[in-house]
């Protein structure tokens, strides 16, 4: 394998992007990670990025609200801007920021506290609630967009841990979408869930695609078939093709995602 | 405005107003963080400090210089070297003598009373000790540096001033006068504490030593290390790889676990009442504190030696039984030799805790005041950290210095036993 | 033959049984070539016959020396004067302590009533014989029954199976001394206990207020004073535990979460130790700490502030304490707050929470029950700990809650009454044992609880 980047195939800009990385490059340690990547994000839209294990697509995410941070020796260079600002100029606020852009984990994550709690908590934090009764409307219809009122309403003060894996999931979107960000980014948000339960968090997320711009890492091309309108090929660093999903899908333009997509290699 | 319908620009201003109080939180606690390690840190070396600081001038020790001359006269008036006469003669006569010639000058029996006590009653034993040993020395001058008392001592050290007013310190005006005069002419100063490294307990404290307290903690160790190294090592093995899951197993498991955090004096009750009260063992005894402390141990050497066989991965084993080993011969042959670095590391770790355990000591008896090194496991002994709290209790000011010295001596064990502990480690272990 | 000699001896012949054992199994199959035709190696053989030769006989002296003392002592208390068998139980209490030392040679037999010096010859003719008869017994059964196994060595005899169930048994025997220990220290603690509780009700040990067991000497005394309300004890234990979790748990925890969240790993790598420094600090070594140095500095900060401060107070005891379990509290607390899994924190930072809101609210709201356990068996901790306040706290019972005066403990008061010359057999005596088991149950269940909950913990998150 030759270790210079390479150029993206096809559409990498969109009108009016909400992330638009010029030149990015991840390194761990000595380890290149993510190699001279180019993307917009568009608003109202779900990018899907699927690729190989080990092929960066997470890493780049977590680049999007700067998670890498928390990671010893990770080095991120390049421009990333979110509404034309970077996002790592001195002048951005790092809390403010994922403020902005929330996330949504492999493996769901509730807080060791009731439901009520883990939805409450990100407006707490950040002061977006004047008093007890708009926290409460808060977590009422963060709990209802993510479509998990009618399931936990007479359980609210259960603890986040009682749900089920699938519940537990949607919980944690709804955690996100209460401190009510611009983007929303996933991590293989089904990949320790049964179908039944994917199938509701897909529903989800292309009812939350009406507000929200959503960043989507699968390991399922199905899936990226079903949520996405444009997705992104990543492989071993590079971002090798970037499109339509229907294009993508139907005819893709460079070799490695034809392997991919055709079950060749993954 | 509703809560639930702002605009990302609302969100925004409401997190921007958030800020400024959140990271003044961020930097108190981080600040507690800090405050709290530095406090940590402040203690360790506070505590070293001071003990460093009084205890570091116990390795020398004030010494005067005296001419002695074995006069015949005094050991031997009958000149027959009888060695019970040697024994019982006044060898105090003889230093008395030679302070006098020193200062001709001093008249009167309560000066010259002031003058002896400059220097220590083990000068005269020391001479007893030189003629018995050798009576051909009799009728002969020598050059001796004897011990000096231990007033004389803290003088000299600065831990008494010179120029503090006479009735706040032991020693008159005129004892400073002589003391001076000593040291100009090179016959007062201080050199390698020898008596500290050689004598067993005294109630003076410039013949106070660390000696038989010290032999008696080896005794101790020692009967602790064999028994309970094996005992801890077998028990461990029949855990780890024979034990049945079922009841019994499991009373024993937090059985251990919870003796190992029972109180060490309820141990001490326990050898009182057991092996000196109904197994009738001597009282003050290194096999006794052996017992107690082995029992004490146990639980940590358990444990410890148990992580280590749990390390041993399991393909090693079912290698062993593949080869149509027995579980024994598999446990003696491939498990034990892969383990034994750990179970090691953790005996060290154990007896470097029975090292420092004086409570348990305290009920068995180990804590009278002995002068004599102890020969045997069976003879009165004391132990090293008991010497500490022995001395700690004295009010003479040469015992304050005596007691931190105990303690660097204790502290260099310790820090030996635990550096070879972590070698140990380092050096063996293996990740899988 | 004295005991150590007779058990070396006993060593060296089952290591000729050893031999005489090995040499047998190849005797029977006719030689080194024929070892394929035994069922086991022949040092199977060996050990088998040296086992049979060598623990029967052992046992027999070990449980002979253990029952010796008692037995002895009973022959010749059945044949004693009758003037000394009239003595009261203290006296004979007294009389068995001269025959124990005359026994022993501390004492010239010339030195002792006649009596006295006539049992302790008794005595002494009685270990002769002993120890000839158990010398007899213990070759006499050595040697017949290695006689017997060798031959019954047969190519097809199991010997490697008999050896190791007798060696698998010796390693059962090894991990039940645990439970013998328990079991020691509770019968020996009850039955002191108890007889204590037969002199001064129970009652009044565990609500009196009044504590002064030196009172207690003349008999008339006992229970009537109420010298043994063992309150003032339970109040001066907590008071000085609680100055010591109030000093030991916030340094402890901040320090652990510093270490572990914020201080770069090289500082961590350097810190740690060194913290953990004041783990491995014998506690007689804080015990003169706080005598020579912490003590006089309370006192002359409080003289600067117009408070009087005791010599031993509570505060100094507990504050040196402290001390002395930050690491405990703080290595404890570094475990937990380390096992709490990344992705919790994670989700925390995420959602744009400040490092500090993460560990207050998720990493400590996570990790809170093993703390919890870690705090309760410091606390156990605190409570059993003997040497400092031995040396840092007083003798005076005294009832107060104020820490600048000075107050006295359990441990204290065990050590108190135990060390130097003790009357068995007197309530001051068997006090201490009371206490002893207070003690032990009080430190008990904070360990059961503290250990359930942090493994309960611990598998929560594994």
């Amino acid at each position: 394998m030759n270790d210079a980047p390479k150029t993206t195939i096809g559409t990498i800009t969109v009108a009016e992007p909400v992330f638009s990385c010029r030149n990015v490059d991840v390194y761990y340690g000595d380890k290149h990670a993510i190699k001279n990547v180019n993307i917009d994000i568009g608003r109202k839209q779900v990018l899907a990025m699927i690729g190989p294990s080990g092929c960066g697509k997470s890493t780049f995410l977590r680049c999007l609200n700067r998670m890498n941070d928390t990671i010893v020796g990770a080095r991120v260079e390049g421009n990333i801007t979110l509404d034309g600002q970077d996002i790592h100029d001195k002048q951005q606020d790092v809390v403010q920021l994922r403020a902005r852009v929330g996330m949504v984990f492999q493996k769901p994550n509730p807080f060791p506290k009731s439901i009520y709690e883990n939805v409450a908590y990100g407006p707490r934090i950040h002061g977006l609630a004047a008093n007890r009764g708009e926290l409460d409307e808060i977590v009422n219809q963060s709990l209802r967009r993510a479509g998990l009122w009618e399931e936990v309403k007479d359980r609210l003060n259960q603890p986040g841990t009682s749900l089920s894996g699938g519940q537990q999931q949607r919980l944690c979107i709804a955690r996100t979408i209460a401190v009510n960000p611009e983007v929303i980014l996933m991590d293989e948000p089904c990949s320790a869930l049964d179908p039944i339960a994917t199938a509701r968090i897909e529903d989800l997320i292309d009812e939350l695609r009406e507000s929200y711009a959503i960043c989507i890492v699968t390991h399922s091309m199905q899936q990226a078939a079903r949520v996405s309108q444009r997705t992104a090929y990543f492989h071993l660093g590079d971002l090798v093709e970037v499109g339509d999903t229907n294009l993508i899908f139907t005819n893709p333009q460079a070799k490695l995602t034809e392997d991919y997509i055709t079950g060749r290699f993954g | 405005m509703s809560s639930t319908n702002r605009t990302a620009a609302e969100t925004q201003a409401l997190v921007t107003r958030s800020l400024a109080r959140r990271y003044r939180a961020e930097r108190r606690f981080r600040f507690y963080g800090l405050t709290a390690v530095l406090a940590g840190l402040v203690f360790v070396v506070f505590l070293f400090g001071t003990i460093f600081a009084q205890g570091l001038s116990v390795f020398q020790q004030s010494y005067v210089k005296i001419e002695v001359f074995y006069d015949p006269e005094i050991i031997d008036p009958a000149g027959t070297r009888n060695p019970d006469d040697l024994v019982t003669a006044d060898y105090q006569a003889l230093v008395r003598a030679s302070l006098k010639a020193r200062f001709p000058e001093i008249e009167g029996r309560r000066d010259l009373r002031e003058l002896y006590g400059l220097v220590s009653s083990a000068a005269s034993i020391e001479l007893q000790q030189r003629i018995t040993s050798d009576p051909s020395a009799i009728g002969t001058r020598e050059t001796r540096w004897v011990l000096a008392d231990d007033t004389v001592d803290m003088l000299i050290k600065g831990r008494v001033a010179r120029n503090a007013p006479e009735d706040e310190r032991r020693l008159s005006d005129q004892q400073v006068n002589w003391i001076a005069a000593l040291e100009r002419d090179g016959a007062l100063a201080l050199r390698f504490n020898r008596a500290f490294f050689s004598n067993g307990d005294s109630r003076d404290p410039e013949q106070a030593g660390v000696r038989g307290a010290l032999i008696g903690s080896l005794l101790t160790l020692f009967i602790t290390l064999v028994l309970s190294f094996p005992i801890g090592v077998g028990a461990a093995v029949y855990l780890e790889e024979f034990a049945p899951r079922n009841r019994l197993t499991d009373i024993i498991e937090v059985n251990i676990n919870n003796l190992a955090a029972v109180p060490s004096i309820v141990f001490g009750l326990l050898g009182l009442a057991m092996f000196i009260g109904f197994f009738g063992l001597p009282r003050s005894a290194p096999l006794v504190g052996g017992f107690v402390l082995t029992l004490l141990t146990l639980p940590t050497i358990i444990i410890a030696s148990r992580a280590a066989l749990k390390a041993v991965p399991p393909s090693i084993r079912e290698a062993a039984l593949g080869m149509g080993a027995s579980r024994l011969q598999m446990v003696a042959h491939h498990v034990l030799p892969l383990a034994v670095p750990g179970m090691l590391t953790g005996a060290i770790i154990g007896m470097a805790r029975a090292l420092g355990e004086s409570a348990p000591l305290l009920m068995i008896g180990m804590v009278a005041f002995i002068v004599e090194v102890p020969q045997g496991v069976f003879d009165p002994a004391t132990a090293l950290p008991v010497q500490v709290f022995l001395w700690s209790d004295l009010p003479e000011r040469g015992f304050i210095e005596r007691t931190s010295g105990a303690i660097i001596v204790l502290l260099l064990f310790l820090l030996v036993m635990n550096a070879t502990a972590v070698l140990l480690r380092n050096k063996f272990e293996k990740r899988w | 033959m004295t005991p150590s000699i007779l058990i070396i001896s006993l060593l060296l012949l089952s290591f000729i049984a050893y031999q005489l054992g090995k040499a047998r199994s190849l005797t029977v199959v006719g030689g080194a070539r024929g070892i394929r035709n035994l069922h086991s190696l022949p040092g199977h053989y060996g050990l088998l016959t040296a086992l049979w030769c060598g623990l029967p006989a052992l046992l027999v002296v070990l449980v002979w020396l253990a029952v010796q003392d008692q037995v002895l002592i009973a022959l010749i208390s059945a044949q004693l004067p009758p003037e000394v068998r009239s003595l009261g139980s203290d006296q004979f209490v007294l009389f068995l302590n001269d025959l124990r030392n005359v026994v022993a040679g501390n004492i010239p037999a010339s030195q002792v009533s006649p009596a006295t010096a006539a049992a302790a010859a008794e005595y002494l003719r009685l270990q002769g014989v002993a120890r000839l008869a158990l010398t007899a017994l213990a070759f006499a059964l050595g040697i017949v029954a290695m006689l017997v196994v060798r031959g019954r060595i047969r190519a097809d005899l199991r010997a490697r199976n008999s050896v190791e169930r007798v060696l698998e048994g010796l390693l059962f025997l090894c991990s039940l001394v645990a439970v013998l220990t328990t079991i020691g220290i509770i019968l020996s603690v009850v039955f002191e206990a108890t007889r204590f509780f037969g002199i001064v009700p129970a009652q009044e040990f565990l609500f009196g207020t009044k504590w002064s067991p030196q009172m207690a000497i003349r008999a008339d005394q006992v229970g009537s004073s109420g010298a043994f309300g063992a309150v003032p004890l339970f109040a001066g234990t907590l008071l000085i535990s609680a100055i010591a979790m109030l000093v030991a748990v916030p340094i402890g925890l901040f320090s652990a979460i510093y270490l572990a969240e914020y201080a770069p790993s090289k500082v961590r790598s350097v810190v740690k130790p060194l913290l953990e420094v004041l783990a491995g600090v014998p506690t007689v070594v804080y015990g003169f700490f706080a005598v020579t140095t912490v003590g006089p500095l309370l006192r002359t900060a409080g003289e600067s502030m117009g408070l009087s401060v005791a010599g031993e107070s509570a505060l100094a005891a507990g504050l040196v304490m402290g001390i002395m379990i930050i690491p405990f509290v703080s290595s404890l607390a570094d475990d937990m707050i380390t096992a709490v899994p990344q992705s919790l924190r994670d989700g925390a930072y995420a959602l744009g929470a400040t490092r500090s809101e993460t560990i207050k609210q998720v990493v400590l709201r996570a990790a809170l029950p093993g703390i919890v356990g870690g705090v309760l068996l410091a606390i156990s901790r605190a409570i059993g700990e003997t040497m400092i306040v031995v040396m840092a706290a007083g003798l005076a019972a005294n009832l107060t809650a104020n820490p600048l005066e000075a107050v006295t403990t359990v441990t204290v008061q065990i050590v108190t009454l135990l060390v130097g010359d003790q009357e068995f057999d007197s309530p001051k005596t068997l006090a201490a044992f009371a206490l002893g088991l207070v003690l032990f149950i009080v430190t008990l269940v904070l360990n059961v609880i503290a250990l359930y909950v942090v493994r309960k913990y611990r598998e929560q998150y594994e």
